[in-house]
């Protein structure tokens, strides 16, 4: 597991095309990782996201494309290279970390050193450290049952990093937690993931995993990529409904003339940037108000709507409507008591042209 | 396991358990009786040993050379028996339980034929292979100079025979019940298929094997009919405790064959409780 990291310079760590057909599901995602670079995959249940980590480990052939890794060809469709999983510098830690119940904690963390020749003084000494490292120098005694969620994710962290794996993989790792122990173990996670030398790649359908620990997010969606990109650019111009839910924002396709994006319906929303052709417009809820009759005044943006649906969001109340576009928005608890909102009242919506972003569409997301 | 409970208990207080109530149904009659007369008709004849045993020249008749001489080698056999089904068997219920190959059906439906098949006959089937003249035993005699039948080494044949199955069916129910992820873990630790199969795999079955283990020592210990008809029945070569009893019964020795019952009846359960509590629990 000393295998030599390319410099920064000379490209990604790991160039990867997954393809996987599995009946009627087929899974076809490209992945570059730079060395030190923290990646998120990151989509709903059954997108294919464990999939694409079974399939970089190892654990799940490909049906086309290739894993290089560190310059090495790991699987080539073509040639029918296929290494297996027990030799590849990859680690992974799984969601619900698969820790071997016989042994303990620190013969767990050393099973991976020991696999690779190293005698067993040496191995125990790596683990040590490694637990040491993960703050559960105490607990290297115990068994997995004898350990917290939390703490098991930090022994399967440590099992993982004590090959010094040139790619780690990470599956849903806070997914088995509590809500208390997540933020703790989230903070201590990214503190190693930044340590970490080689690539990261962590698998997860929580954004705010993904936000948190990544530098990149790769999203996808029926097997196939659909935006990539940083936190800032995906959350600010999100290109699904899927990421558009994820980032809370409200989002349409339509075609633009200027200021004016026109839906499929004729319905036109007025946006504060300039684009032409195919577009995307997105506003947040809280740019929406909300009206018992029509507004006077400067709002271009207004149409009368019905509410559908109204729930507590954090201090505020979400207030679901329909109308000629689907609409959600965030009204401050005073303003609904003003309003005295009722599923099925008719109100009149208002959003600000100067809070609605429009964006071309027809862009392929950069791989 | 005292702080796990702590733990859920912080993270979320569980609710006070109702108290157990007991006796509040009754049990139905019609479950019960028939209940009661199984029981009895499996302890009965055990009582009836213990009863009819003559206690007063007890033990006298145990030391007799004859008794002892049975003893120690159904005690031997059937352990050698034991090893061999392991070494051979436990391979065979892995490659059953994660090998995918044509056939697997076909090959598992063989591995419990001698489950069905009257032990009698399985001795016929093991003197067809096996005996001087046999497909196999022709050439083990003329090459290697091994003759089985009507030898101990041919009490272990018989018994493994009839016995493997026990184990075989006992350790692929654990390898199915085990979870295949952990082996995967393994494999990206850099283990290879044999050293996941020591270093995680058999660790993770051990109590399916150990069940296994005893089910087939239990069986091999009581094996009467293959051994007598590939073996024979010669006191010190191929005289295990269950011929023993027979010979001693066709004498015309009742208290004879019920003393040779009793030890063996002592000793086996003795063993067998004892590797429970050390072996099946604790797993």
């Amino acid at each position: 597991m000393t295998a030599t990291r390319p410099e920064p310079a000379t490209g990604p760590v790991l160039d990867a095309h997954l393809a996987v057909d599995r009946g009627t599901f087929r899974l076809d995602v490209r992945l570059r990782i730079g060395a030190g670079e923290v990646v998120a995959l990151l989509g709903p249940n059954g997108a294919g996201k464990t999939t694409a980590l079974r399939a970089l480990a190892g654990l799940q052939p490909l049906t086309a494309g290739h894993v290089t890794l560190a310059g090495r060809d790991l699987d080539r469709s073509d040639g029918r290279l296929r290494t297996p999983t027990e030799r590849r510098p990859i680690g992974v830690v799984f969601q619900d970390y698969l820790l071997f119940p016989h042994l303990t904690a620190l013969d767990n963390v050393a099973f991976g050193p020991r696999r690779h020749g190293v005698d067993r003084r040496t191995a125990h000494r790596t683990a040590a450290e490694w637990l040491h490292r993960v703050g559960l120098a105490e607990q290297a005694r115990r068994k997995p049952r004898q350990l917290s969620g939390g703490q098991a994710q930090r022994v399967a962290l440590a099992r993982a990093l004590a090959l010094d794996p040139v790619l780690l993989l990470l599956d849903e790792p806070l997914a088995a937690l509590d809500a208390g122990t997540r933020l703790d173990t989230r903070a201590e996670l990214h503190r190693h993931l930044a340590a970490h030398p080689g690539a990261t790649l962590l698998v997860t359908h929580d954004p705010l995993d993904a936000l948190v620990l990544a530098d990149r997010l790769v999203i996808i969606e029926h097997g196939r990529v659909v935006q990539e990109g940083d936190a800032a650019s995906i959350t600010a111009q999100p290109r699904t409904d899927y990421v558009a839910r994820l980032v809370g924002l409200n989002l349409y396709r339509g075609t633009a003339d200027g200021h004016s994006v026109r839906m499929g319906s004729g319905f036109a929303l007025t946006a504060a940037d300039r684009v032409h052709g195919d577009a995307f417009v997105a506003f947040p809820p809280s740019a929406v108000a909300l009206h018992p009759h029509r507004p006077d005044g400067s709002p271009r943006n207004t149409w009368p709507a019905t509410i559908t649906g109204l729930q507590r969001h954090g201090d505020n109340l979400r207030v679901q409507l329909a109308g000629p576009i689907g609409v959600a928005a965030d009204i401050t608890p005073a303003a609904a008591a003003h309003l005295h909102l009722t599923t099925g009242q008719q109100v009149w919506v208002a959003v600000k042209a100067a809070e609605t972003r429009a964006y071309p569409a027809d862009t392929r997301p950069t791989t | 396991m005292v702080r796990i409970d702590e733990r859920n208990a912080a993270v979320e207080p569980r609710p006070a358990r109702p108290p157990r109530r007991r006796h509040t149904q009754r049990v139905p009659v019609a479950l019960l009786l028939p209940a009661v007369a199984g029981l009895a008709f499996l302890v009965l004849p055990l009582a009836g040993l213990v009863v009819r045993a003559p206690w007063a020249t007890l033990w006298q008749r145990l030391t007799e050379p004859g008794a002892l001489t049975a003893l120690r080698l159904s005690l031997q056999t059937a352990t050698v028996a034991t090893l061999v089904c392991l070494a051979l068997g436990v391979p065979l219920a892995w490659l059953l339980a994660r090998v995918e190959f044509p056939g697997r059906r076909v090959v598992r439906a063989l591995v419990t034929v001698p489950l069905v098949l009257p032990p009698v006959v399985g001795g016929v089937a093991l003197l067809l292979v096996f005996g001087r003249k046999g497909l196999l035993g022709t050439w083990l005699d003329a090459a290697v100079g091994v003759t089985l039948p009507f030898t101990t080494t041919g009490v272990v044949v018989a018994e493994a025979f009839v016995a493997m199955p026990f184990l075989v069916i006992a350790v692929e129910g654990a390898l199915r019940g085990a979870d295949t992820r952990f082996e995967e873990a393994a494999a990206t630790l850099g283990a290879g298929r044999w050293t996941t199969f020591t270093h995680v795999t058999l660790p993770l079955i051990a109590p399916g094997i150990a069940a296994g283990g005893v089910l087939c020592w239990a069986r091999a210990l009581g094996e009467f009919g293959a051994t007598i008809t590939f073996a024979g029945n010669y006191p010190g070569i191929t005289q295990t405790m269950p011929l023993a009893v027979y010979q001693t019964m066709e004498g015309g020795d009742l208290s004879g064959a019920v003393v040779l019952s009793l030890i063996l009846l002592i000793v086996s359960v003795t063993i067998l409780a004892a590797l429970r509590d050390k072996w099946i629990t604790s797993g």
